[in-house]
């Protein structure tokens, strides 16, 4: 493996920590819309922003650390992507806008008034921006980025709505297992039912999802769908084995290690297309190595994630704990 | 090809309003994320010593933080968004040059966001000692994240790292990129900068309170204890501006001759203020009656021979009215601002216990925030046009870099709206949190805790 396929690797991993850690913070957006009017909805308003309030930041340097990591990995396909996908680009930008300024507001509106306003605002942007970011990872999945097709609306095909809907649908799964744990551990066990009944709903549907999404990748997206099917096989099989097992342990009550179960679905997957995609940057386009940018700038990469990992992950697993083990309020 | 060559003159200017734009609210937002750790800690270090009006100060100061470093946080991701479908011309040549700065930038983000996440909620709950030692790492990420991000600016002045044959990139030293030679004092410029503009709106803030007759000591304590922290960098912040004013003399002359209004290069070249560049000279201003301090402030020596603009041919001349004028504001307020603080310093060791009861002083004071905010913004102002047609000094247009999209009129009108909303509603939610203070609460309840809801909805 060269230095190129390192940088990869380790620009994928990262995504696969957004996928998972921030997927389960865009996910409150739907359970938080629906939670109903201002009174009723108050105790899984009040969950959510105890869940997400120390962690959504750490959650969402994930991103910048997979951009930056493009960019300075891979700074032709980068531009391509960004030349190509702008609009869903824009989309994603503004809904991170909304969601983390209207976040931050919520908790401290002047009035009940201004909270809902900031609250819906909140709400909305988590829904969408998933989805976008959904359409811009189907449109590099199915081969559409960097093969010279001028046309605006590539993040609309049926890969890209796929990657949409299923990225959406995680999040709210995600999310319903990581709201369903917390809830049971504040000791609100009506709301944990609750959220452990939109848990499941939620797994079942994206789960059909997926399945169904086989037969649209297999037309759209064929080099994605051979390498599904080949080198990222064991990955999907896990996913489908952990998937099904977070049911099962949600049904049973067993909401801990639900949660554990959820992560490493949706980080399989996650994998899996990684696996899949290789060893394209962009699919049927641009191989990793011919993308790669410098190589004494790819070996700094490198030593940057080593001390990336030394000073940031003891620092995460840090704040992960004290906010399991209920040392961080509000 | 001339289409395309025709989108991107089109899309040029808006590109730049918005770049100027995103970058220019970012950069407000980001002081406070730089300077607000170490103010912090002073005022717990207090409260640990047992002061409780400092421990609340910082309780209150670090929900402020908090509120701050989310809008700072997205406005962030904006700009890391923007780097690339803003100026694809420039990442796809220059991504892996200047890139390992941006990972590491990246880095202290990551610690700085989890550090804050966790002194914000740890306030009751975590021993008091660890609680404040929860800052240190804020203060050096703030630090460094500062260091590299100006690392890629002084390397826009002063590119290295890289070599170019036959119009590729090639020996790329991305180390050499960040040590370049620019990089010390835009660093510590910003730095101070930073700790100014955080520092005076606190001391702003205050001062407007005490002068409307809140003087207890908490609004006593949010006026001291920033000034201090103003008062040792803002002296020291006109020397560093003019080793870097010096240091563009040698680097970036054609920038130099755009803040001076130099036209033809001469030597003896007097300061002039104010006044209006007319393609010739700067008329209707006022000469500075010491002849040749222009030169003497650039090279050390009162007849030192300075390039003027028409060294270089007139498109590669930057816009030199914009150019000068910000860069007189700039030392215009921070000259008066190092003024304040020298006479402040004095009255503090002469009038200690009376120091506020001087409202002229206070009125000052109420204006240092807006001000500082003003320099910086005008500084940067300086920096960035004082730098154009080009984006990297001498090596990349900007009319290259910028994108061919045609959608930026839609994304500079929807940003600047998005952007209005964000900064009222966020001047808004810092009111009420200020007010709910002043009439005695002290944990501010959400709307949606339990204490709220049912006298709200009945
Ligand atoms: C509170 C803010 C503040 C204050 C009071 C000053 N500056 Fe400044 N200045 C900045 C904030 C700033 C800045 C925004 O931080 C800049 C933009 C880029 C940079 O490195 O710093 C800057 C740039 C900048 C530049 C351009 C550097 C370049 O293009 O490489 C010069 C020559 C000066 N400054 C000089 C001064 C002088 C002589 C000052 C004397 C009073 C001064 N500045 C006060
Ligand atoms: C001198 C200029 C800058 C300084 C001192 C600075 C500093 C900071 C700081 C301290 C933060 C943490 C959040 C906060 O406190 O508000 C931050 C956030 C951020 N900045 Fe800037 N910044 C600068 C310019 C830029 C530029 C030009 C870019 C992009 C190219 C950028 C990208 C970001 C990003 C992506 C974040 C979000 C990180 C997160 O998610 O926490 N910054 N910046
Ligand atoms: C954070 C404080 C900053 C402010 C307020 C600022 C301000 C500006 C302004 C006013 C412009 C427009 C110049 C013009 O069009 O004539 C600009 C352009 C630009 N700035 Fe900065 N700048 C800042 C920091 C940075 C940093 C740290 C970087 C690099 C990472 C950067 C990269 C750029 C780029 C790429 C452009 C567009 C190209 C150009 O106009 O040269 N800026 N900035």
């Amino acid at each position: 493996m060269g230095a190129a396929d390192a940088v990869a690797a380790v620009m994928f991993a990262a995504v696969t920590l957004y996928a998972v850690f921030a997927g389960a913070d865009f996910g409150t957006g739907l359970w938080d819309l629906l939670a109903g009017g201002a009174k009723k909805g108050a105790p899984m308003r009040r969950l959510i922003d105890k869940a997400l309030g120390p962690v959504w930041e750490a959650n969402h340097v994930w991103l910048i650390f997979v951009l930056v990591l493009l960019w300075s990995g891979f700074p032709r396909p980068f531009a391509t992507i960004m030349r190509e996908l702008a609009i869903p680009f824009w989309l994603v930008g503004l809904g991170i806008v909304l969601r983390g300024s209207g976040f931050a507001f919520r908790k401290f509106a002047p009035t009940l008034q201004a909270a809902r306003v900031a609250g819906i605002v909140f709400a909305g942007s988590s829904l969408v921006t998933p989805f976008f970011l959904g359409t811009i990872a189907g449109a590099i999945a199915s081969g559409r980025v960097g093969a010279g097709i001028s046309d605006e609306v590539i993040w609309l095909s049926p890969t890209s709505i796929l990657g949409g809907v299923l990225a959406t649908g995680t999040c709210a799964f995600l999310a319903a297992v990581f709201l369903t744990e917390e809830a049971e551990r504040s000791g609100n066990s009506e709301l944990a039912e609750y959220l452990r009944t939109r848990a499941l709903i939620s797994g079942s549907v994206t789960g059909l999802v997926s399945l169904g999404g086989i037969a649209v990748l297999a037309n759209d997206a064929p080099t994605l769908f051979a390498g599904l099917t080949g080198r990222g096989s064991p990955e999907i099989i896990i996913a489908a084995i952990a998937g099904s097992l977070t049911m099962v342990m949600l049904v049973q009550g067993y909401t801990r290690r639900a949660r554990f179960a959820a992560v490493t679905a949706v980080g399989a997957v996650m994998l899996g297309w990684g696996f899949a995609q290789y060893p394209w940057i962009l699919v049927d386009n641009v191989t990793i190595a011919n993308g790669a940018g410098h190589p004494a700038t790819l070996t700094a990469l490198l030593a940057a994630a080593a001390i990336a990992t030394v000073l940031v992950v003891p620092a995460l697993v840090l704040l992960f704990r004290l906010v399991d083990t209920d040392q961080l309020g509000h | 090809m001339t289409e395309t060559l025709l989108l991107a003159q089109d899309a040029l200017l808006p590109a730049r309003n918005q770049m100027a734009i995103s970058l220019g609210a970012h950069i407000i937002l980001a002081c406070f994320g730089v300077a607000m750790p170490a103010m912090l800690f002073v005022l717990h270090q207090m409260g640990v010593k047992g002061d409780s009006d400092a421990l609340e100060l910082a309780k209150r100061w670090s929900k402020i933080s908090g509120v701050l470093f989310a809008i700072g946080a997205v406005s962030g991701t904006i700009l890391a968004f923007e780097m690339g479908l803003l100026w694809p011309g420039l990442m796809e040549q220059f991504g892996d040059v200047v890139g390992l700065a941006f990972t590491l930038e990246g880095i202290s983000f990551f610690l700085e966001a989890i550090f804050l996440g966790i002194y914000v909620y740890g306030w009751g709950r975590l021993p008091t000692k660890t609680h404040q030692f929860l800052l240190v790492p804020m203060i050096i990420s703030g630090m460094s994240g500062t260091f590299f991000i100006m690392s890629v600016n002084s390397w826009m002045n002063a590119p290295t790292g890289f070599e170019i044959v036959n119009g590729q990139v090639v020996n790329i030293d991305p180390w050499a990129a960040i040590f370049n030679d620019a990089v010390a004092l835009q660093y510590l410029h910003m730095l101070f900068a930073a700790y100014m503009v955080a520092a005076f709106t606190m001391v702003s803030v205050y001062s407007v309170g005490w002068l409307r007759g809140k003087r207890d000591r908490i609004h006593r304590l949010g006026i001291l204890v920033p000034l201090a922290f103003a008062a040792i960098v803002t002296p020291i912040q006109p020397i560093v501006g003019h080793f870097a004013g010096q240091a563009i003399a040698d680097r970036q002359p054609i920038k130099l001759a755009a803040i001076e209004g130099l036209s033809m290069t001469e030597s003896e070249v007097p300061i002039i203020l104010g006044g209006f560049y007319d393609g010739t000279e700067v008329v209707n201003g006022i000469e500075v009656p010491i002849p040749g301090l222009g030169s003497f402030l650039a090279q050390n020596s009162f007849d030192a021979e300075i390039i003027g603009l028409n060294d270089v041919p007139a498109e590669d001349q930057p816009p030199v009215n914009i150019v000068r004028f910000s860069f007189q504001i700039m030392v215009g307020i921070g000259t008066g601002l190092a003024l304040l603080v020298t006479y402040a310093g004095f009255r503090w060791f002469r009038h200690r216990n009376t120091f506020l009861d001087n409202t002229w002083m206070l009125r000052a004071f109420a204006l240092t925030g807006v001000g500082s905010i003003v320099a910086m913004e005008t500084g940067w102002i300086t920096t960035e046009v004082g730098r154009q047609p080009w984006v990297v000094h001498n090596v990349l247009r900007t009319e290259d870099a910028v994108t061919n999209g045609g959608w930026v009129w839609f994304t500079l009108i929807g940003l600047t709206i998005v952007y209005i909303g964000m900064f009222t509603a966020g001047y808004g939610v810092l009111r009420s949190m200020s007010k709910r203070w002043a009439a005695g609460e002290t944990d501010l309840e959400s709307p949606y805790g339990p204490a709220r809801i049912h006298e709200l909805v009945g």
